[in-house]
């Protein structure tokens, strides 16, 4: 049986990167507990809508918890109290009649804000670009089965490799660091064979340019673990560490500069 | 029209790489000249873009996502066809090639199926060579596992999570052009016409979906791998955003679209549980290896508790219907038997409207047999999902499913080298509609994408390119400040309704409406009705719409109003493909064309042909092309898989 709710909202609200932002007060009424988040976004968005007002902005786009898209600040908690969870996979089950909601955008100096809770995280794009992958042209590949590799070691990149990009660890981090996703790709692909002949600068390279993004050090808090929907563990930023420590002491005049 | 698909003859086996040496080559001094544009940054969009990036040639790739990483195919869950034979099953090339044509229900073209499988394991390599991790055997080999209807396990797959994998790895690829300056990426922006001028694609016209600026591109050739148009019917697993306007657009500009009637429907997606739903999610297809599909024998027994109902009282329709393939059964026919049983009353879990929509899904037995934590290593990740969603734990309560939209396989006409009806415009992935027939097997959509993206379109639309002068045209020729200024005044009519509905109740309104007629089961009657219905609704809209804001800042209301527009326009000529196709094929089942037993009809005599729909200004009557098919492998029988 469903049950329905009322709920307050208040939603930080800002008309574009350069315009002063607030919070505004809205009533979310009749929200039925199987509705996801968005879904009860979306009504009120209706509502917005048939009065003329601008509705409120905010990424999303699989909704399954798998492209990234999503993502918002809810009561404090990226992606909100569930844990494990992408804001699109969190459903109404988890509040309750009367509670009075905050919802903000990801905060951090290098994910500004576009309008309302959409931000702009082409950072991590640019961390990505800086050596986050393998150097291979199409169609130079050998045959996949020359090359076993441990299924254990196998799995372990895989738990590196399951980053959906949110920047939930971001918004998390009381630094605003970015750590948890550049040591996933950097570990991902340190763990495999395949990722072996570019490890050292994809360490350096990837590193550098989360510098230059300005994200904050990490400082080990953790929060970014805690946050993170995909469960992503922070003994992968240990990881990046020694990454980057042994590719700095192998060649540490090579250390790359990226603007 | 003349429809030529250029399809090579000769040996099947030795088509493609003939039709290979055969193309022609650009100097590669000569690359960076060539302006390439590239629609999409999915599985298709990303691995061209990708590749004709590392070919030399000057790329522009849009996404209306904030990264390219961010496209839908990255939702795909259960894997990868390759014909490898790791498992020494009897797999080869042929019989990928045998069993995609027989399971397309025989409308795809040969020629480009053997392609399909031919390449399906050179996509392996790459994929593996990029760090994509594969699942894998405690040999440190490559696991495989047998998906949707195949005999054989030739399946790769990454946990729940293979579209991702596979899309990082071409995103990863593609981030590597465009720190190397061959790519130039244009994220968050959305490609609203096509700009042809003396009959060839010459260019795009966008919108910055954070400014509102409408900008003209052009370019040498344009590639589309813009994705289907499932989300016609508004409630379907695509993603949001998935939309036709691409497509859709192009048709308007010349483009032949193909067989639109070709719709997918997956078997097992959580069913709706209200009227504010927003999509649907769906349940990886390899929960059928160890699931076991049932519904109550008796119509008193729907609304108890599943754990009280005694084997004895529980129906294993597929079980009993179709005892070799049971459980396994193709995608389309598990899915009508869905239906039937809900029809029936037998259905399970909410009453939506007076009626159970659900069927189980139980994986109660596979439990008992392998051990919970076996179960867990297959399927954690989407249980999880399943009970974020429901409420429910699989592990004690059976999963509930129901069909929804999933895939569709028509697209945009397009011949053997992909190219489309326009010169210069070509087509990937599941934007066109070249190899699944009339319905596409499991763990082919990702194959597609990636041998249109990686393999095929890199050979062809170099060979094009081969044979034109670089620049031809800039951004001053009229036809292309004529095809922004239409672009411009359609968003200005949009903004300017100040009606009382919004986008998003329109689609509803018309995603319900297709998905009644021209859903799971179509008969001409309920066809007629959509075909009247769809014009009164699109006279409403554009007289009764509601876009607060303006055009120039980001207004995601606007942007749903301009693909909830292409989609009132798409769907009928979708509705007239199915009213015209009197036959069932694969995914296009018509009531009045069944078997004694209830299973699909093919009318080979009349129907074995792609139908291309030629725009004609007129979208009540669009003009009927018909490239014929012939089969000189695969011979056209009767699918059966009982």
């Amino acid at each position: 049986m469903s049950r329905t709710m009322n709920l307050v909202l208040n939603v930080w609200r800002q008309k574009s990167a350069s315009a002063p932002g607030q919070f505004v007060r809205y009533d979310a009424k009749n929200v039925s507990d199987h509705m996801s988040f968005l879904e009860m976004l979306d009504v009120v968005n209706e509502e917005l809508s048939a009065k003329g007002e601008a509705p409120i902005a905010f990424d999303h786009d699989c909704r399954e918890g798998i492209c990234g898209a999503c993502g918002v600040v809810i009561d404090g908690v990226p992606h909100g109290p569930n844990g494990g969870t992408t804001t699109c996979q969190l459903h109404m089950r988890s509040f309750k009649d009367g509670d009075e909601v905050t919802i903000e955008p990801w905060r951090a100096g290098a994910f500004p804000v576009v309008r309302d809770l959409v931000v702009d995280r082409s950072a991590f794009d640019r961390i990505i670009q800086a050596g986050g992958y393998v150097s291979l042209r199409t169609g130079s590949a050998p045959e996949a089965n020359s090359l076993p590799i441990a299924k254990v070691a196998s799995d372990s990149a895989f738990d590196a490799a399951t980053c959906i990009g949110c920047g939930a660890c971001v918004a998390a981090c009381p630094n605003a660091s970015a750590a948890l996703f550049t040591a996933a790709k950097i570990s991902h692909l340190a763990m495999l064979p395949q990722g072996e002949p570019e490890r050292q600068d994809r360490a350096r390279k990837m590193v550098a340019q989360m510098d230059a993004e300005r994200f904050g050090h990490c400082t080990s808090h953790g929060e970014c673990e805690a946050a993170c929907p995909k469960g992503i563990s922070i003994g992968f930023i240990a990881k990046m560490n020694r990454e980057l420590l042994s590719a700095m002491v192998t060649a540490p005049n090579e250390v790359a500069e990226r603007k | 029209m003349d429809l030529n698909a250029r399809a090579p003859a000769g040996p099947i086996e030795n088509r493609w790489s003939d039709h290979r040496f055969q193309s022609k080559l650009v100097n590669p001094a000569n690359r960076r000249k060539y302006h390439v544009i590239v629609v999409g940054s999915g599985l298709a969009g990303g691995a061209a873009a990708a590749t004709f990036g590392e070919q030399g040639f000057n790329v522009s790739c849009f996404c209306y996502q904030d990264s390219p990483r961010r496209a839908h195919s990255i939702a795909a869950q259960g894997g990868i066809n390759a014909a490898k034979n790791y498992q020494n099953d009897g797999d080869s090339t042929y019989r990928l090639f045998y069993d995609t044509v027989k399971g397309g229900d025989f409308r795809a073209r040969e020629s480009n199926v053997y392609r399909l499988a031919e390449l399906s394991v050179n996509i392996i390599d790459q994929c593996v060579a990029q760090g994509v991790p594969f699942a894998r055997e405690y040999s440190g080999l490559l696991a495989n596992r047998s998906f949707g209807g195949a005999q054989v396990a030739r399946t790769f797959y990454a946990r729940g999570q293979t579209g991702q994998q596979l899309l990082l790895g071409a995103y990863q690829a593609l981030e590597r052009q465009i720190d190397a300056g061959t790519v130039k990426m244009y994220p968050r922006t959305e490609m609203l016409d096509l700009i042809v001028i003396d009959g060839r694609a010459r260019g795009i016209v966008t919108r910055d979906l954070v400014t509102g600026k409408v900008s003209a591109h052009v370019a040498d050739v344009v590639v589309l791998c813009s994705g289907g148009y499932g989300n016609v019917f508004y409630l379907s697993t695509n993603a949001k955003g998935c939309n036709t306007t691409a497509t859709w657009r192009s048709h308007r500009r010349g483009a032949l679209f193909a067989n639109p009637c070709y719709t997918q429907i997956h078997p097992t997606c959580i069913p709706q549980s209200g009227d504010y739903q927003s999509k649907l999610t769906l349940m990886s297809e390899s929960l059928r290896n160890d699931g076991r599909v049932w519904v109550p024998k008796n119509v008193a027994d729907c609304s108890k508790d599943p754990a009280s109902i005694p084997e004895s009282e529980r129906d294993y329709y597929l079980e009993r219907l179709y005892p070799s393939f049971g459980n396994l059964v193709p995608r389309d026919i598990a899915s009508r038997r869905a239906k039937d049983m809900c029809d029936e009353g037998r259905g399970v879990g909410p009453d939506v409207a007076g009626v159970r929509r659900g069927v189980y899904l139980d994986f109660g037995d596979a439990i008992k047999r392998l051990g919970r934590a076996v179960v867990a290593e297959r399927y954690d990740n989407l249980f999880q999902m399943y009970e974020r969603i429901t409420g429910e734990n699989p592990y004690d309560v059976p999963m509930r499913m129901y069909p929804a939209i999933h895939y569709t396989m028509g697209g945009l006409w397009v011949d053997y080298d992909l190219q489309s009806t326009i010169p210069g415009l070509f087509v990937g992935g599941e934007a066109n509609f070249s190899d699944h027939g009339a319905n596409r097997l499991g763990a082919s959509a990702l194959m597609q994408g990636l041998a249109d993206g990686y393999f095929i379109l890199p050979v062809t639309v170099s060979n094009f390119l081969a044979s034109q002068k670089a620049g031809a045209v800039d951004t001053s020729h009229p036809a292309v400040k004529q095809t922004v200024s239409e672009v411009e005044e359609r968003i200005n009519r949009l903004l300017s309704i100040k009606g009382k509905r919004t986008p998003d109740s329109f689609h509803r309104e018309l995603g319900a409406l297709v998905w009644d007629q021209c859903g799971m089961a179509r008969t001409e009657a309920g066809l007629k009705t959509a075909l009247q219905r769809i014009p009164a609704l699109r006279e409403e809209f554009w007289s009764n719409l509601s876009v607060p804001g303006t055009g120039e800042e980001l207004n995601q209301s606007l942007e749903r109003a301009g693909r909830v527009a292409d989609f009132l326009e798409f769907s009928e000529l979708m509705c007239r493909d199915a009213l015209h196709r009197e036959e069932s094929a694969g995914g296009h089942f018509r009531e009045e064309y069944q078997t004694d037993d209830g299973e699909a009809k093919r009318n080979d005599d009349d129907f074995s042909y792609v139908a291309a729909w030629e725009y004609t200004g007129d979208l009540s009557s669009p003009k009927l092309n018909r490239e014929p098919l012939t089969f000189e492998y695969v011979h056209p029988s009767q699918r059966s898989y009982k």
